[in-house]
């Protein structure tokens, strides 16, 4: 009986919780599908507002995305071989550079963004390019990748694991890449889930960098709040989702069966 | 490649020490010839530079300056492992989790392009060599210690190296796995005859597998010899007590003999010494009939081990002494025995400094 309650319980905790966060999303996303908002659901559904919204931000949406894998593929490329070094050469030295690439985490992204503007203002051409942007995005997510390798660096002997392929005969490329990479890549995968998450939905350093001809999903997810009418908002909310939900399943479960393997 | 089929290379360690960047000094300079063919076993206690010294062969450690390293003659202290063709085991065996058993096996012979054709058979050789035929597809975390042992060993042995290290191979493994291991090892290496430096701690693996040991204690070499001159012959105290049992015994000697508590034991000519310090091993001290013999004692303890027993005497030295005594023997705590001892079982050594 007494265990009866307390199941109960924990379940009726579980749905509140689960049902705060996820009627405002719900209530968002049938708005995007709504005539009209404010006579309620029984003004008809419509896709009229998703196709607005298409047509509008499509740009905005791509733009997100490309920025999101060139971002990741920058992470890739510069974090992984930055991990490894670090855990490598364990000193003071490799302890600040740590500390340094992790900085952004604490930094508001206003003030970075700040930074990069005052630093690249004289560079229009860079300026106005959706590669400053991709800066920002790098400096900011850099850490998350990283961290995430050092993170499965640390559970094992890569230094012993790299002296075994060098009794080998392999030389210090081909052990990076047949020994060091293969066995870092649960961390690998943690971190590209995280910078590509963290990228498509990035805000505040966006904001501040942005042009009117690099805008991406979230930027344009505020200036529809600002501008069009509800329904249109709630719409591109609604093609958020779609975009970013199947994306993540599909890393998880990806990197969930890297991780059983 | 250019190791001779079953040769090997010779190795010259040439006055080489490591000081590491902390000011630690892990290994004193030494000079050391490892013939073509010979299995040589570095031999100590923990911290004793044993694993510094493989290191400094396998091209993982610079010496300090002023040492050098030579393969066949030819000098190789600049160049990294991966030029010296050596086949190295690691205590931790350092087999890939993201391989199978037998890209393990090949990695080597990858590296080195050779065609998959090729690879494959000599995969499949090491596999029936080693023992492990069937494991090939196996991942390495569905192996048990000895198979990875295994693994780590026809890795190495695959690319057919000059020199084969090992640094202590069988440490991470049980005791029954790890005698039946040394002797298949001990065959193995035997029937490859390829220069094999060998670390352990284990004092009964370097009797076993040495063609010579090295003793290491404190970053400096104790003793270098056969199996036999270690034990029988060992030039100090530290190697007399590290190799199997002991007893050391301090005391004057008069006319060639040695002055005991329990009588006056003949050791042969040697000339008169206030404090002397000899070693005699217990077994090759003989119990015999108290009337005769030069020493006598009083039993305190008679362990049986089985196939020998071992008493403590007291009475006879200063300090209680160890007797490995036949099986058979009837022996019994506070019973009066007489022990004799062959002179040349007596071996001197220099007082410890």
């Amino acid at each position: 009986m007494r265990d009866r309650l307390i199941f109960t319980g924990q379940l009726l905790f579980t749905l509140i919780v689960a049902a705060f966060l996820v009627v405002p999303a719900i209530l968002s996303i049938s708005a995007g599908i709504t005539v009209n908002y404010f006579r309620g659901i029984s003004s008809g559904l419509t896709l009229q507002w998703v196709f607005q919204v298409w047509e509008l931000y499509a740009g905005t949406i791509l733009l997100s995305f490309e920025i999101a894998f060139a971002c990741l593929a920058v992470t890739l490329v510069a974090g992984v071989p930055a991990a490894y070094a670090l855990h490598v050469h364990r000193g003071r030295l490799s302890r600040m550079v740590e500390e340094i690439i992790t900085l952004p985490v604490a930094i508001p992204g206003l003030a970075l963004a700040l930074a990069l503007l005052l630093t690249y203002q004289g560079f229009s051409g860079f300026r106005r390019s959706w590669l400053f942007i991709l800066t920002g995005h790098v400096i900011f997510t850099m850490p998350f990748m990283v961290r995430s390798v050092m993170a499965v660096f640390g559970t094992i002997d890569v230094k012993t694991l790299d002296e075994g392929a060098a009794s080998l005969g392999a030389s210090p490329w081909r052990r990076f890449r047949d020994v060091i990479v293969p066995n870092a890549v649960p961390g690998i995968l943690a971190g590209s889930l995280m910078v590509v998450t963290l990228s498509l939905g990035e805000f505040n350093l966006t904001w501040m960098l942005h042009t009117p001809l690099t805008k991406t999903l979230p930027v344009g997810l505020a200036d529809s709040y600002a501008s069009m009418r509800l329904e249109v908002a709630s719409a591109y909310t609604l093609i958020f989702f779609v975009m970013i939900i199947p994306l993540l399943v599909a890393m998880q479960m990806f990197a969930d069966k890297e991780q059983a393997r | 490649m250019n190791a001779a089929a079953g040769g090997g290379a010779s190795v010259r360690v040439e006055n080489c020490g490591k000081t590491f960047a902390d000011g630690t000094r892990a290994l004193e300079r030494a000079t050391l010839d490892i013939a073509r063919g010979e299995t040589l076993v570095l031999l100590g206690p923990s911290g004793c530079g044993k694993t510094t010294m493989l290191r400094i062969i396998a091209g993982l450690e610079l010496p300090d300056v002023g040492g050098r390293v030579l393969f066949n003659g030819k000098d190789v202290t600049s160049e990294p492992i991966e030029r010296r063709n050596v086949g190295m085991v690691f205590q931790s065996y350092a087999l890939f989790p993201n391989m199978s058993v037998a890209d393990n096996i090949g990695y080597g012979l990858k590296i080195r392009s050779v065609g998959k054709q090729e690879r494959a058979a000599r995969v499949a050789e090491l596999v029936a060599l080693t023992g492990i035929t069937g494991l090939e597809n196996r991942r390495i975390d569905q192996l048990s210690g000895g198979q990875r042992q295994r693994v780590a060993l026809a890795r190495a042995v695959a690319i057919r190296p000059g020199i084969l290290l090992l640094d202590e191979p069988l440490t991470a493994l049980d005791a029954a796995l790890r005698d039946r291991l040394r002797g298949e090892l001990n065959r193995l290496l035997r029937a490859l005859g390829i220069t094999t430096i060998y670390v352990t701690h284990d004092q009964s693996e370097a009797m076993e597998l040495g063609d010579r040991v090295v003793v290491m204690r404190k970053g400096a070499i104790a003793q270098i010899g056969t199996p036999r001159e270690i034990y029988f012959q060992p030039k100090n105290r530290f190697v007399a007590e590290f190799i199997g049992a002991a007893n050391i015994i301090e005391s004057p000697i008069e006319n060639g003999h040695l002055v005991l508590p329990g009588g006056r034991l003949p050791i042969g000519a040697a000339e008169n010494l206030a404090a002397a310090v000899a070693m005699i091993r217990p077994e090759t001290i003989a119990v015999v009939e108290e009337g005769r013999a030069p020493l006598t004692g009083t039993i305190d303890s008679v362990s049986f081990i089985g196939d020998r027993q071992r008493l403590v005497i007291s009475g006879a030295c200063a300090k209680p002494l160890t007797v490995d005594a036949p099986n058979t023997m009837k022996a019994s705590a506070g019973e009066r025995i007489g022990l004799s001892i062959a002179p040349d079982a007596v071996r001197l050594l220099p007082p410890e400094t």
